[in-house]
């Protein structure tokens, strides 16, 4: 236990340190559209405003809990930043059927890609859903967030308001 | 962990500190490097009231750790990963520390081009899927070499050629696919651009080679697997369908019958605001492949037999799951869901949703046929396609969410289930062990936000069980050891999240009319979760229930532990 509270610290000094490094461009893979069409994610753009990509799947309640709350407000916040959403599902073969009918019955506006092979996934380091990155006007990804707790779209709205203002982020 | 080991990660980590920080200057320059990693470790304590046992070996943990370089078209990586010894419930197989994730890809403008370790799908991957999960410790990424061409806009062709991981080493057979699809509308850009129906065509063919070096039977070295699939769309409606066909393939699991596979998939779905509809179907026969004929468990599975059924995440409701039968079943799922919309009688202010979910699935009809000869014709069996065998399980769901004011919202769900448990489970028709299950379950949900930030979530579930096995005798004490009658269950959680980064959780599941009285225990359950960013820490203590977890078709079995467990995950 002893190792392993060594070893925990060690890897939280490295990734206070890898902090530095965000503000990388969005990598690149291939995605599905809902049509069925493929596209590269290195493809998605806002016109210099902010972007959220979120990762999440159909079976995954917390997931969709978070964009039904973004929803809520996700027309205004539009609006007022210009902002734009990329919902990104990772569902396999079990359960991509139900991406189109859970957009669809839920009314998101989002863009939505489904990500099946999770090449996309791993090209961002998403170990579980939900994951949610901030992505500026830039095109670089400057913040994310790891799970959903209620309320955790307030702060995701603030940062996504600083964005828009051209202020810097902080965790 | 050894001491060694510990260290020789700190010296990793601290190479890589200097390298990023130093480096991140001029990165742009030089690439950027990036990756994720997760630590779950446990240490476990003998618990004689639930029957946990881990043996000598109390501490256990499974980690794994990414690393990506990526410079423009160029990508690299390596995982590695630790298991000394896995975790209860994983496969024992995986014992040891080791590499055995590694790639290197070159895209630029239509060709794709990796070496090394990769994931790929083709179609609804009944042909091909070599996927992870991580959290279900499954992986059979491919490790050979993998060419994806774009001539056109619309047309995609993959060649791939490679041997399957087993554990920290590789699958005996080789695994060799081809597939090509084509996107009507962007192809005929000029005649069909304007169409509103999309149509894209897809086909594969895969073949997997493993010496025959059985004494008695004639085995297929080289088995073909090859699929067709179809995918329209036009507005809200969608159709996706799938037909492979498996060459006679011999293997552990289908008890060496020299029978081909068949698999039809099928699925179709509408949806508009506030309403949709969709059902899956499907007939497998015989479609179990694998790049080891005589694999077992969860692993050297090349393709991947989805299940449809409702994917349960309340506890209770997936005490008794379903999983595809690997060698053959015919079924189907349907799905309805509705918005009541707000201001409507049922919506109120804030609207309603609602969530109707039903499944059904057999055996495969069956006629047996007496094998002419051990060697040359085992067939086993000749299927009727017209009819259904044996019950193997049905659902029904219904589930309600609605907001009552700003502050608070619930779920109730009910659900009724029945699992012929010998055979999905256990595959044996010992029906006096494992009797077959009905079980009527029911989920409250309410959340509270009490201020911006701040919330309390509260759960219960009842499980309401009937076992239908013939009479049992129990001895005075009511001490007869029948493991898989477990009676009825009865649950409460309480989630506090004070603010974004904290949450605090307290649980008991109660079992509490067990036939075996001295089994109507507690099962407690406490955590803290602490979230930053991308990075999350929690920590356990309590008592985990056995049961049955499920992935690509294939169950495991995760006997009950008790004891203290953080978990450690995050990305950079």
């Amino acid at each position: 236990m002893k190792k392993l509270l060594i070893l925990s610290s060690a890897i939280i000094v490295c990734l206070s340190a890898f902090k530095s490094s965000d503000g990388d461009k969005i990598p690149s893979a291939t995605v599905k559209k809902l049509d069925g069409s493929t596209t590269n994610s290195s493809t998605f753009v806002n016109a210099g405003k902010p972007m959220i990509i979120s990762f999440w799947a159909t079976w995954c309640k917390p997931c969709k809990k978070e964009l039904d709350a973004i929803n809520e407000e996700y027309a205004e916040l539009v609006k007022e930043t210009g902002v734009k959403l990329i919902a990104i599902s990772i569902d396999d073969a079990r359960s991509s059927g139900k991406v189109v009918t859970d957009v669809k019955v839920k009314g998101w506006t989002y863009e939505v890609y489904i990500d099946e092979n999770q090449d996309f996934k791993r090209a961002m380091n998403v170990n579980n859903v939900p994951h949610t990155f901030l992505v500026d006007g830039d095109g670089k990804i400057v913040w994310s967030h790891n799970s959903y707790a209620e309320g955790d779209e307030e702060k995701l709205f603030e940062n996504v308001r600083k964005l828009a203002k051209g202020e810097k982020l902080s965790h | 962990m050894t001491l060694k080991l510990s260290s020789k990660l700190l010296f990793s980590f601290f190479i890589i500190l200097v390298f990023n920080s130093s480096f991140a200057q001029i990165k742009d320059e030089l690439g950027s490097i990036h990756g994720n990693f997760q630590i779950d470790a446990a240490n476990y304590e003998r618990d004689t009231i639930i029957n946990a046992d881990p043996g000598s070996e109390v501490f256990r943990y499974n980690a794994f750790g990414n690393i990506n370089y990526q410079k423009g078209g160029f990508t690299a990586g390596v995982r590695y990963e630790s298991y000394n010894p896995p975790l209860l419930g994983y496969l024992p197989g995986y014992k040891g520390s080791g590499v055995p994730y590694r790639f290197a890809r070159y895209t630029h403008k239509d060709i794709d081009i990796t070496v090394g370790n990769f994931y790929e799908q083709f179609g609804s991957g009944i042909s091909l899927r070599a996927y992870e999960n991580r959290g279900l410790l499954y992986d059979n990424a491919l490790d050979g070499m993998r060419v994806i061409f774009t001539p056109k806009k619309g047309i995609i062709l993959k060649g791939l050629v490679g041997k399957q991981r087993t554990y920290f080493s590789l699958s005996p057979g080789v695994v060799r696919g081809f597939d090509g699809e084509i996107n009507l509308m962007d192809v005929f850009d000029s005649i069909l651009g304007k169409s509103k129906t999309k149509i894209i065509l897809g086909g594969s063919f895969v073949s997997k080679f493993q010496q025959d070096q059985n004494p008695t039977l004639v085995l297929p070295e080289n088995v073909g697997n090859s699929a067709g699939r179809v995918t329209i769309i036009r507005g809200g409606f969608n159709f996706n369908a799938e037909y492979a066909y498996k060459i006679n393939d011999p293997s552990y699991q289908n008890k060496y019958s020299y029978k081909p596979g068949h698999a039809i998939i099928a699925s179709a779905s509408y949806g508009m605001d506030g309403f949709s509809l969709m059902f899956s179907g499907k007939m497998l026969d015989n479609m179990s492949f694998r790049s080891d004929r005589d694999a077992q468990n969860t692993i050297d599975m090349i393709n991947y037999q989805p299940d449809f059924s409702k994917f349960h995440t309340y506890s209770l409701m997936a005490y008794y799951p379903y999983a595809t039968q690997p060698n053959g079943e015919v079924g189907g799922t349907g799905e309805l869901q509705y918005k009541f919309k707000k201001g409507s009688l049922l919506g109120g202010k804030y609207g309603m949703d609602i969530t109707i979910n039903g499944s059904a699935y057999y055996g495969i009809d069956t006629i047996g046929i007496a094998a002419i000869s051990d060697t040359l014709n085992n067939f086993k069996y000749s299927t009727n396609y017209g009819g259904v065998g044996e019950e193997y399980y049905h659902d029904f769901n219904i589930e309600i969410t609605k907001k009552l004011s700003k502050k608070l919202k619930f779920t109730v769900m009910y659900a009724n289930q029945f699992l012929n448990q010998s055979i999905v489970q256990f595959n044996t028709p010992d029906k006096e062990e494992h009797p077959d299950i009905t079980s009527h379950i029911g989920v409250l949900d309410v959340i509270w936000r009490y201020k911006t930030g701040s919330a309390i979530r509260f759960e219960t579930q009842g499980f309401f069980g009937s076992y239908d096995y013939k009479e049992h005798k129990y001895d005075d004490n009511g001490e007869k050891n029948i493991t898989n009658n477990t009676g009825s269950w009865a649950s409460a959680l309480i989630e506090w999240t004070p603010n974004t980064h904290w949450s605090i959780t307290v649980a008991d599941q109660y079992n509490y009319n067990n036939p075996v009285i001295s089994k109507r225990v507690h099962y407690y359950f406490g955590m803290i979760g602490y979230t930053n960013g991308p990075t999350r820490v929690s920590l356990s203590y309590g008592r985990q229930r056995q049961g049955i977890f499920c992935a690509g078709g294939v169950c495991r079995f995760v006997p009950a532990s008790s004891g203290l467990s953080i978990s450690i995950s995050s990305s950079f």
